[in-house]
């Protein structure tokens, strides 16, 4: 492939997914991802991997967690009202411990909603999204490029903690155009003993399963998966601080809210109001360090959302409510606009 | 000079009455047919744009409205481009286009061959007025038609759908906002290969109009593009 490619989101997150071994991709189509599964249609055959549109996203996603169990890189994608069909089969490779890498690309809600961008899945996404106790590591990119890294980099997660991994993004990062450089590498994929990939009669069969019939040791399942949880949260979390050293003002935005929100700091500089931004990379883990830090000496927190106020509630938790968080956001499929994210942080600086 | 280099002016003779823009998703159909319409309307009097996407329910015509508004050009478009209603609809006059000979359209066709789908209910007036033109969009730098091959493919695809052939290609390769001299250059062997390996002459080679200044002299039919902002641009920009 030449040096840069010019690629919509959707189709970066595909070609990446290929790119990291991905060879097995089950979906069902809807608006604003479908470009992901269209793209895996076209190549899939090409290269000997499987491309199927399933009858539903509940097929889809129990088929995820088939080739999962067979220790094989597997995706599927949807958008908001898609991925809560696929609660339930994620919450069953969580309880099976199958990595595997789901992308949502979120549009307004709740309900059916609209088509355009929005970031109202953050509940459910780092909460877990299915039913019971669990957690998925929650990767925003911000840039075509980041969701092209993201998803190698959900793959590699998901293969290190037997979680399963979610790219989430949203309308306009799946729908926008840029020049993308996949010429990056990718390491292989580790070995997986456990997966279910036939004994050959030499050694004892793995079992892969949610279900447990005795209650000591489902608790201890879920205790010793718990502690997987905190390696994550140690080893994995990221984030980019901007201008954040002499911030008196802090932004906490992630995906096209952390790009728009950049825009508006840079204006804000420019008037001589020291602002700066915190945008989170994992969402869970979510990164309490740098707004633990930030709240020793930022006099205001702007968390700016394509929600009625989700992500707020982490920045709140992360900095301690030491100083206040505030929330400039828009609804529906709108997007802040960078003058009234400035407006925010020139309201917060008097 | 300047005049010259600057968008909306066709490098050559006269458009057909009916110029069919198709192409691969993504490979810049819409942003082509709004430049071709305005520049259409300097030559004649009554000029339509007409939005046939039954494709995609972002990136359409009528993020261009102002524009075509401003310089007299008529829209054909389904009222529900651009609204959260995500379906396959076509606009309710869209048989202006063939019924309404006095008119200059430029149909702008959805991508792939899904998209060329829309045609089975024009092709048969279109073909019995016969004055028109089919152009092959095509972008070296997207990249599932990085190579001649890839797009021959595409092109034999959308053909297929349409039961119509192209006459003519227009070498759109660029890498968005970011594309230099340099790329538009490196892309013409792979319009050239296109070219022979289909028997369709290049007609346009585009270039944003910055770009385009610094290409004169260097390309043949060279059209000068003023880029159209769609919905995410026009949000958060």
């Amino acid at each position: 492939m030449a040096d840069k490619v010019l690629m919509k989101g959707n189709e970066a997150i595909a070609e990446a997914a290929i790119k990291a071994g991905c060879r097995h991709y089950f979906g069902y189509p809807i608006t604003p991802q479908t470009e992901v599964a269209a793209y895996m249609a076209k190549r899939m055959p090409k290269i000997g991997g499987t491309f199927l549109q399933a009858e539903s996203e509940i097929a889809a996603i129990n088929m995820v967690y088939g080739v999962a169990s067979a220790g094989l890189r597997v995706m599927t994608s949807s958008s908001s009202p898609g991925i809560s069909l696929k609660g339930e089969g994620i919450s069953y490779l969580a309880g099976a411990d199958l990595p595997a890498l789901v992308v949502n690309v979120q549009r307004g809600g709740p309900g059916l909603g609209g088509i355009q961008p929005s970031q109202s899945d953050y509940f459910q996404s780092t909460r877990g999204g299915g039913h019971g106790d669990y957690h998925m590591i929650v990767l925003a990119p911000s840039s075509v490029q980041e969701m092209a890294e993201m998803t190698v980099k959900g793959f590699e997660l998901a293969d290190k903690y037997r979680m399963t991994a979610m790219v989430l993004a949203d309308g306009t990062m799946g729908q926008m155009m840029e020049p993308v450089d996949l010429n990056f590498e990718v390491a292989p994929a580790p070995e997986k003993p456990w997966a279910t990939t036939g004994t050959e009669m030499k050694r004892k069969h793995n079992i892969v399963n949610s279900l447990s019939l005795v209650p000591e040791e489902l608790e201890k399942l879920n205790i010793a998966r718990f502690e997987r949880y905190e390696l994550v949260k140690r080893n994995e979390t990221m984030y980019e601080e901007y201008m954040m050293d002499d911030a008196d003002i802090a932004i906490a935005a992630f995906g096209i809210a952390a790009r728009v929100s950049k825009n508006a700091v840079n204006e804000a500089r420019k008037r001589g109001i020291k602002a700066g931004l915190i945008r989170p990379i994992t969402l869970w883990p979510f990164p309490d360090a740098p707004f633990k830090k930030a709240a020793t000496h930022v006099k205001q927190f702007i968390s700016v959302e394509l929600n009625m106020g989700q992500m707020i509630e982490d920045v709140r938790l992360a900095s301690e409510c030491k100083v206040p968080v505030t929330l400039c956001n828009r609804v529906g499929g709108m997007i802040p606009s960078p003058e009234q994210v400035l407006d925010a942080i020139v309201k917060a600086s008097k | 000079m300047v005049e010259n280099n600057s968008a909306f002016r066709i490098p050559h003779s006269a458009l057909r009455r009916v110029t069919l823009i198709v192409g691969h998703y993504g490979s810049g159909k819409t942003n082509i047919a709004v430049n071709l319409a305005v520049a259409a309307r300097r030559e004649h009097e009554r000029v339509a744009i007409a939005d046939l996407d039954i494709v995609n329910p972002y990136f359409r015509t009528k993020d261009s409205l102002d524009l075509l508004r401003e310089k007299d050009v008529r829209l054909i478009v389904s009222e529900y481009a651009n609204t959260n209603l995500d379906i396959p609809a076509l606009p309710q006059d869209m048989y202006a286009v063939t019924d309404d000979r006095g008119l200059t359209c430029i149909l702008d066709i959805g991508g792939d061959d899904r998209g060329a789908l829309v045609l089975g209910r024009l092709r048969p007036a279109i073909l019995e007025e016969n004055d028109y033109e089919m152009w092959l969009v095509i972008n070296k730098y997207r990249p599932l038609t990085a190579t001649p091959a890839d797009a021959i493919e595409v092109l034999r695809e959308i053909e297929a759908a349409a039961n119509m052939r192209c006459t003519g290609i227009v070498n759109n390769s660029n890498l968005g906002r970011e594309t230099t001299v340099a790329d538009v250059l490196a892309s013409i062997p792979y319009a050239e290969e296109v070219s022979a390996l289909s028997g369709l002459p290049i007609v346009l080679t585009t270039a944003e109009e910055t770009v385009a200044k610094e290409l004169d002299g260097k390309v043949k039919d060279l059209f000068p593009l003023a880029l159209q902002k769609n919905f995410i641009e026009r949000k958060i920009q």
